[in-house]
C-alpha cells in the first residue's frame, strides 16, 4: 500500500459498493447478455481469449505431441493440417484480437476519466459479432463436413495461400466457414476500433490533453487507427475468395488469369501489420507496469508516443519480407529489407526508454514485473532475430523453417502472451477487487520461462539444421528427433504453467485477499475507483493536471505539473 | 461517490475542447473503408487486360447521366446540411428528398447498366477476370450506395414526421460524411474503370 497519506479524506471513496443483491441465474445470464457497460464487456472479451487460450493451447499440443518423435502416429496428417491452421487462427483473432479489445475496453475508459465508451451499443455489437465469428470456426469441426463428406476443421494455414483455398483443392465448407468467421470478426474489430479511437479522442476528461494521456491509452488509440487499414484488406480479400468460391470468380483462379501472388500480397497486407497491432497494446501494458513498479516516472514519454506512431507507420510497408522466396525484383528486394529494418529503430527506442525506466529505480518484482522483465529480454532477442530474417539471402536460406516459427513465436509468445500475463495480474485487482496469489503467481511465471525457452529457444537450432515448417512428421535419419522431443518437453511445462493461471485466477476470485482501490500504488486514474469500479466509474468527473494524477494527489506538496 | 477534487492546479479556467464523438467516428470508418476499396481498386488495375477471354472493358459505356446525378447530390445534401443549421426544416426535408431521388436515379442507371452488360454483352462475374473485377469494385460501391439510401431513407421519414429538428444537425453532418464518402470513392472508381481501364 501507499506509504504516504492515501487516500486523501474526502477525497476519494473507497468503501466497497455493496455485494451484488441475489439475482436468479437467469437474471444473471441475462444481464451480461444485454450488458452495454464497458466493463462487463471487457471482462467476457478476456474470458472469451482465455479460453480460446486453453483451446489453442490444446490444438498446440497435439501439433507437438505428433512432432516428439520421428515416423509418429499419433494423428494423420489431415487432422495435423487442421491443428495447426486451428492453431493459428484461434490464437491470432480469438486470442490475440479479443485481449486488446478487452484490455481495452476495460481499462481506456477508466483511465481517460470517462464514464463509458464513445458508443456502448455499438460496443456491445461489436463483441457478439467477433464472438459469433469464433463461434462459426469452430463450428466447422460438426458442420464442415461439406457436400464431398471431406474435411471437418479448415485445413488450409492461416495464410490460406490460393489456389489451395479453391473449391477445387478445398472441396467441402471448412475453408467458407473460415473465411466468412474472419470476415465476421473483421467487421467486429472495425467496430472496436472506432469506439476506442472516438473514446480516447472524445471522452477524455478535463486536462487530459493528448500528452498527459497514459501510454497504455496512447498505444490503444494507435493499435486502433492500424487496424482500420489493417484489418480491411482482409475482410476485402476474405471477400474476394467468397466470391471465388461461391459466385465462380476469377481472382485467385489461375486457370483464368488470376493469380496467387494476388493472395499473397493482399494477405501480408493485412498479416504483417497485424503482429504489430498484437504487439503494441503489450507495449501499452509494460509502459503501464514497468514505471509503477521501478517507481519512477516512464521516461521519455514523448518519444514513446513518437516511436508507438512511428513503428505504426513504418509496419504499413514491410509486408513483402513474407515472400522472398516468391522471386520478386532486386528492387522490391531491397526495398523490403531495408523498410523492414527500419523498425528496429522505434522498436530499439522504446527498449531503451523502458530501461531507463527500470535505471536506478526501486524495483518491486511482483509478478506484473517479472512478466514485464523476461518481455524486455525476449522482445529483444525475438527483434535480433527478426533483423537477421529481414536480410533476404538469409531468408531465402530459412523460410518456412522451424528458424521462423521460432521468431514469431519469440514475439507472439515471448513479448506478447507473457505482457498479456504482466496485465492480467496487474488489473485483476481492479477488475475483481481480490488479489490473485503472488506465490501461485511466481510458479506460473518461472514454469511459464522456463517451458518457454525450452521450446522456442530449441526451435530456432532444429530450425538451422534445415526442418520445415507445416510438416506432420520426419525421416529418423534427419537427427531432428531429439531436438523435437526437447521442445514438445517445453510445450507441456507451459501447459502446465498456464493451468496454474487459470487455478489462480478461478482461486484468486473466491479467496484471494482484498485488494482494495490502490494495491500497487500506481498513478494512474483507474486507481482512484473502488475495486470493482461501480458502473457509472466516476460520480463527477476527475480533473487531471498531469501524466500521474494520482501522484500529485497523494503528494500535493511536489506534483508533477510542476515539470511537465 | 468517487470523486477526484478540483485540486489546486494550473489551467484551472481555461475551456475544455474535445473533437466530436461522431464525426471522429465516421471518419474513421471512411479510413477502414477507404482500404478495402483501394484493395479493390488494386485487383481491378492489376487485373486489366489479363483476361483470357472476352468481353473486355471496351463494351462498357461511359455512365455520365448517372456520375452527375451522384456527384450533384453530394451539393445538394451539403445544402441540406445547412438549411438544418439555420433550422429551416422544410428546405432542407425538401433538399434531403432530393438528394435521396438523385442516389435512387444512380443506382437504377447501374440496374441499367448492369442488365445491358448481362443481357446483351454476356459479361457475368463468372464470364472472365473482367467480369469478376469489374461487377465487385462495381458492386461494392454500390452496396455503399445502398446502405446510404437506406440511412437517407430512414432519415427522411423521420423529417416528414417531425421528428428531426434543429439540435440533430450534428448528427446529420456526421450521416452526410459518409454520403460524401461514397460519391468521392465514385469519382475513383469512375476514373479507374471507365476512364483509364476502357
Amino acid at each position: 500500500m501507499a506509504d504516504q497519506t492515501f487516500p486523501i479524506a474526502g477525497s476519494i471513496d473507497v468503501t466497497p459498493p455493496p455485494r451484488a443483491e441475489k439475482t436468479t441465474l437467469l437474471e444473471w445470464l441475462h444481464g451480461w447478455v444485454v450488458t452495454v457497460d464497458h466493463k462487463r464487456l471487457g471482462i467476457l472479451y478476456m474470458a472469451y481469449a482465455i479460453l480460446f487460450l486453453l483451446v489453442g493451447g490444446v490444438e498446440a499440443l497435439v501439433i507437438r505431441l505428433q512432432l516428439a518423435s520421428p515416423h509418429n502416429r499419433f494423428i494423420g496428417p489431415e487432422t495435423f493440417n487442421e491443428m495447426f491452421t486451428m492453431h493459428g487462427t484461434t490464437m491470432v483473432f480469438l486470442v490475440g484480437m479479443m485481449y486488446i479489445f478487452g484490455f481495452g475496453n476495460y481499462i481506456v475508459p477508466l483511465m481517460v476519466g470517462a464514464r463509458d465508451m464513445a458508443f456502448p451499443r455499438l460496443n456491445a455489437f461489436s463483441f457478439w459479432l467477433s464472438a459469433f465469428g469464433g463461434l462459426l470456426l469452430y463450428y466447422s469441426f460438426i458442420g464442415g463436413f461439406g457436400l464431398y463428406g471431406m474435411g471437418a476443421a479448415p485445413d488450409v494455414t492461416w495464410w490460406a495461400y490460393a489456389p489451395l483455398t479453391a473449391k477445387a483443392f478445398s472441396p467441402g465448407h471448412a475453408t467458407d466457414y473460415w473465411a466468412l468467421s474472419l470476415i465476421a470478426m473483421g467487421f467486429g474489430t472495425l467496430g472496436s476500433a472506432i469506439n476506442i479511437i472516438a473514446t480516447t479522442l472524445s471522452m477524455r476528461c478535463r486536462g487530459m490533453t493528448l500528452m498527459r494521456m497514459p501510454l497504455f491509452a496512447w498505444l490503444m488509440l494507435v493499435t486502433s487507427g492500424l487496424t482500420l487499414v489493417t484489418i480491411t484488406p482482409l475482410t476485402a480479400s476474405q471477400i474476394m475468395l467468397v466470391i471465388d468460391r461461391y459466385l465462380g470468380g476469377h481472382f485467385f483462379d489461375t486457370q483464368a488469369g488470376g493469380q496467387a501472388i494476388v493472395w499473397m500480397h493482399f494477405f501480408w497486407i493485412f498479416g504483417h501489420p497485424e503482429v504489430y497491432v498484437l504487439v503494441l497494446p503489450t507495449f501499452g501494458i509494460a509502459s503501464e507496469i514497468i514505471p509503477v513498479f521501478s517507481r519512477k516516472a516512464i521516461f521519455g514519454y514523448p518519444a514513446m508516443v513518437a516511436a508507438s506512431v512511428g513503428i505504426a507507420f513504418v509496419s504499413l510497408g514491410v509486408w513483402a519480407h513474407h515472400m522472398f522466396t516468391v522471386g520478386m525484383t532486386s528492387v522490391g528486394n531491397t526495398f523490403f529489407v531495408l523498410s523492414t529494418m527500419l523498425v528496429g529503430i522505434p522498436t530499439g527506442i522504446k527498449i531503451f526508454n523502458w530501461l531507463a525506466t527500470i535505471w536506478g529505480g526501486r524495483i518491486r518484482f511482483k509478478t506484473p514485473m517479472l512478466f514485464c522483465i523476461a518481455f524486455l529480454f525476449q522482445f529483444l532477442i525475438a527483434g535480433l532475430t527478426g533483423i537477421i530474417l529481414s536480410v533476404a539471402p538469409w531468408d531465402w536460406q530459412l523460410h518456412n523453417s522451424y528458424f521462423v516459427i521460432a521468431h514469431f513465436h519469440y514475439v507472439l509468445v515471448g513479448a506478447i502472451v507473457f505482457n498479456i500475463f504482466a496485465g492480467i495480474y496487474y488489473w485483476y485487482p481492479k477488475v475483481t477487487g481480490r488479489m490473485m496469489s503472488e506465490t501461485l503467481g511466481k510458479w506460473h511465471f518461472w514454469l511459464f520461462l522456463i517451458g518457454f525457452h525450452v521450446t522456442f529457444d530449441t526451435m530456432h537450432f532444429v530450425g538451422l539444421e534445415g526442418m520445415p515448417r507445416s510438416i506432420f512428421t520426419y525421416m529418423p535419419d534427419r537427427g531432428w528427433g531429439t531436438l523435437n522431443l526437447v521442445i514438445s518437453l517445453g510445450g507441456l511445462i507451459q501447459g502446465i504453467a498456464v493451468l496454474l493461471f487459470a487455478w489462480n485466477m478461478v482461486a484468486s476470485y473466491f479467496r484471494g485477499k482484498e485488494a482494495g482501490s490502490d494495491p500497487w500504488d500506481a498513478w494512474t486514474l483507474e486507481w482512484s475507483t473502488p475495486s470493482p469500479p461501480p458502473v457509472y466509474n466516476y460520480a463527477t468527473d476527475p480533473v487531471v493536471h498531469s501524466r500521474r494524477p494520482l501522484w500529485d494527489l497523494k503528494h500535493p506538496d511536489d506534483p508533477d505539473w510542476r515539470y511537465e | 461517490m468517487s470523486a477526484i477534487p478540483v485540486s489546486a492546479g494550473p489551467l484551472e479556467h481555461e475551456p475544455w475542447h474535445l473533437p466530436s464523438r461522431g464525426r471522429v467516428a465516421m471518419l474513421s470508418l471512411i479510413i477502414g473503408e477507404s482500404a478495402i476499396f483501394t484493395i479493390f481498386v488494386v485487383a481491378y488495375v492489376y487485373y486489366i487486360g489479363k483476361s483470357l477471354s472476352g468481353p473486355t472493358p471496351a463494351v462498357l459505356e461511359v455512365p455520365w447521366f448517372n456520375s452527375i446525378c451522384l456527384l450533384s447530390s453530394s451539393v445538394t445534401i451539403w445544402l441540406a446540411e445547412r438549411e438544418i443549421e439555420r433550422g429551416r426544416m422544410k428546405s432542407f426535408t425538401a433538399l434531403w428528398a432530393l438528394t435521396m431521388t438523385l442516389g435512387v436515379i444512380f443506382i437504377l442507371g447501374t440496374g441499367a447498366e448492369w442488365r445491358k452488360l448481362i443481357y446483351l454483352d454476356g459479361l457475368t462475374i463468372h464470364t472472365n477476370l473482367f467480369g469478376t473485377t469489374f461487377y465487385s469494385l462495381v458492386g461494392l460501391h454500390a452496396t455503399h450506395v445502398v446502405v446510404g439510401l437506406i440511412m437517407l431513407g430512414l432519415v427522411l421519414l423521420f423529417a416528414l414526421t417531425g421528428h428531426i429538428r434543429h439540435e440533430h444537425s450534428e448528427r446529420i453532418q456526421v450521416l452526410a460524411l459518409y454520403w460524401h464518402f461514397v460519391d468521392a470513392v465514385w469519382v475513383v472508381v469512375f476514373t479507374v474503370v471507365y476512364i483509364l481501364g476502357r
